[in-house]
């Protein structure tokens, strides 16, 4: 329970901070690659619940396909020019204090409905392979939602060639 | 002390696996290298290295030695931090897919039920340290060739995993274990029920490896070296080991999924029970090589630490070929543990050497394509062929399993479908 917990805190801590260097770092390279660090993280808390299947995609999506074409468009621009500029503006503000509105809602929620969120322990032994589980429930039981955001994805990846096209 | 040994087995067990593994998968490694020159010099009918050891055995500790003792170069402008970090993350990405291998029935350091998603997602991790060294090293062939390298595997990497989904389909499983599991249980290598699949795995790991004829990334005569032209030393061994691992794990995951992982050739035919020894045969093939070898050699001191080493193959050779042999008697039948105990593992290897000679063959024959031409044949061509594929390998399932139809003769079916459809890409192809 011990190391459950503390891989728990060590990987959260990771993707925490690492979340932080993303947005503070001047160069746009070194943010992705901390981008890449948090991405992971929760990748491996995914594998720690035992979804390993949300961890592997996770890996395979964010990391491999969408980080790569992040740095790829990234390599294109003019870094020099990117890191001279100030990353920051003056909102920093209007940003604060929405920031920590949202962080007391976020805590009253969670003081409020402490009662509510008790979820059923899973009995030892009792978690299947869940990618069997994944496929029935996306196949059978949300199939319409399934479809519809394929669909949806379609439109977006024609959409994008028809822009391109137009040039 | 006892307690805490019996708590620690499965850990020391594991640790001793990946061990193992990291040992022999960078031994082969090496030796691929060493292959791939003796190999490409036959074929252009040179002898390639011959002076360090006999037939140049020796040379790739020379090699690596020699890459050890170089001076580390890091050029001026460089994103030092990323530079150091580009090939540690190639080789990490390259040696932590093996722990999924399935090198045999009972020895592979892990099972995961999503294993083959997880090899997949851990090798796409290997482009990162590509695209990474190529942008540090502040200079225009390693960006250009960084650039090229993403663009191909990225689009080649759609190709292989639609023609990997081709492969699942049959298995119904991710795991590794599984997949090999129910090729046996059918009695029949994927290969044989998916040759469209095998063919678009086969020609997308070579593009994913950056190898010839896809190797634009690296071409010598426009980029240098591509990513990796600014890296020297020890950085370019880790990147240079990195590829070559990558090779044998593009094989290793083609073997595991067509061509039946660890199991023997025939492997439900008494007849060919024969096959077993094997292992045994092709140790007393090297023992005899290395005598011959003996014979061949000139008379002269100058020539004694190689008539010295061949003695110690060729007894280290012999060695083994007894040890395999070890007969044991069970209820009264001659049995050979030892024999046992290797042969999902030689059989696997045996396999893998076949696919990276594929490779390497492959080099010394085709010509390099030209970059839009690549492109053209992943997206035009291999893409909606690796589609095309699936659903008529899904098609096919569903046929045999609702009729009474024999599944071979449906996926035959569907395959012929799957050509069809292949002409007709190529007849309308405009290159």
């Amino acid at each position: 329970m011990i190391f459950y917990q503390a891989t728990f805190y060590t990987l959260a801590a990771v993707a925490v901070v690492s979340a932080l260097l993303v947005v503070t770092r001047r160069n746009p390279v070194h943010s992705a690659i901390y981008l890449i660090i948090t991405l992971l993280s929760v990748a491996l808390l995914y594998l720690q619940l035992q979804a390993e299947f949300l961890a592997a995609v996770q890996i395979i999506l964010y990391i491999g396909g969408i980080m790569v074409l992040f740095l790829f468009v990234i390599m294109l621009v003019r870094l020099d020019v990117a890191t001279r500029q100030a990353p920051f503006n003056r909102q920093g503000l209007v940003a604060g204090v929405a920031a920590l509105v949202l962080l007391v809602e976020f805590a009253g929620a969670i003081y409020l409905g402490r009662g509510t969120a008790e979820l059923p322990r899973a009995a030892a032994g009792a978690l299947q392979p869940n990618t069997e589980q994944i496929g029935r429930m996306l196949f059978q039981n949300y199939m319409l939602p399934f479809e519809i955001a394929s669909l949806l994805l379609l439109v977006a990846m024609v959409g994008a060639v028809v822009m391109a096209k137009r040039r | 002390m006892v307690t805490l040994l019996e708590a620690g087995r499965p850990y020391l067990i594991a640790l001793i696996r990946i061990i193992v593994v990291f040992l022999g998968v960078s031994l082969l490694v090496a030796y691929l290298v060493y292959a791939e020159r003796k190999i490409l010099a036959h074929l252009q009918v040179r002898v390639g290295p011959m002076r360090v050891g006999p037939h140049g055995l020796l040379q790739p500790i020379a090699d690596g030695l020699k890459l050890l003792l170089k001076e580390d170069i890091i050029p001026q402008g460089a994103d030092k931090a990323i530079f150091w970090l580009a090939p540690i993350i190639s080789l990490i990405a390259a040696f932590t897919a093996f722990s999924l291998v399935p090198f045999g029935p009972n020895f592979a350091i892990t099972d995961a039920n999503v294993g083959l998603l997880f090899l997949i997602g851990i090798s796409s991790l290997g482009i990162l340290g590509i695209i990474l060294g190529g942008w540090s090293s502040n200079s225009h062939y390693p960006l250009l060739g960084a650039l090229r390298s993403t663009a191909q595997l990225v689009s080649y990497e759609v190709a292989l995993g639609f023609a990997l989904v081709s492969a699942l389909l049959l298995a119904g499983s991710l795991s590794m274990q599984k997949i090999v599991e129910a090729q046996a249980e059918q009695g029949i290598w994927f290969i044989f029920l998916q040759p469209v699949a095998f063919f678009i795995v086969f020609v997308a790991a070579i593009a994913e490896t950056n190898r010839n004829p896809f190797d634009l990334p690296e071409a010598e005569s426009e980029l240098v070296a591509g990513f990796h032209t600014e890296y020297s030393g020890f950085r370019f061994s880790l990147f240079f080991l990195a590829e070559y691992a990558a090779m044998v794990l593009v094989s290793s995951i083609a073997v595991t999924l067509f061509l039946g992982g660890w199991l023997r050739p025939f492997a439900r035919v008494a007849a060919f029970d024969f096959l077993d020894f094997v292992p045994a045969l092709v140790f007393a093939a090297a023992a005899a090589w290395c005598l011959r070898a003996v014979l061949r050699l000139p008379r002269g001191r100058e020539w004694r630490w190689q008539r010295l080493m061949l003695y110690l193959l060729g007894a280290g050779a012999v060695l083994v070929f007894l040890v395999l042999l070890l007969p044991v008697r069970v209820d009264g039948r001659l049995a050979f543990p030892v024999l046992g105990a290797i042969q999902g593992v030689f059989w696997f290897m045996v396999k893998v050497t076949a696919l990276l000679f594929g490779f390497i063959w492959f080099r010394g024959t085709f010509p390099r394509y030209r970059f839009d031409q690549l492109m053209s044949l992943g997206w035009r061509f291999m893409i909606p062929l690796a589609i095309v594929n699936v659903i008529f390998c899904g098609l096919g399932i569903v046929l045999s399993k609702k009729s009474d139809w024999n599944l071979t003769a449906s996926l035959w079916l569907a395959t012929a479908a799957t050509l069809l459809v292949a002409v007709l890409l190529v007849g309308r192809r405009r290159v």
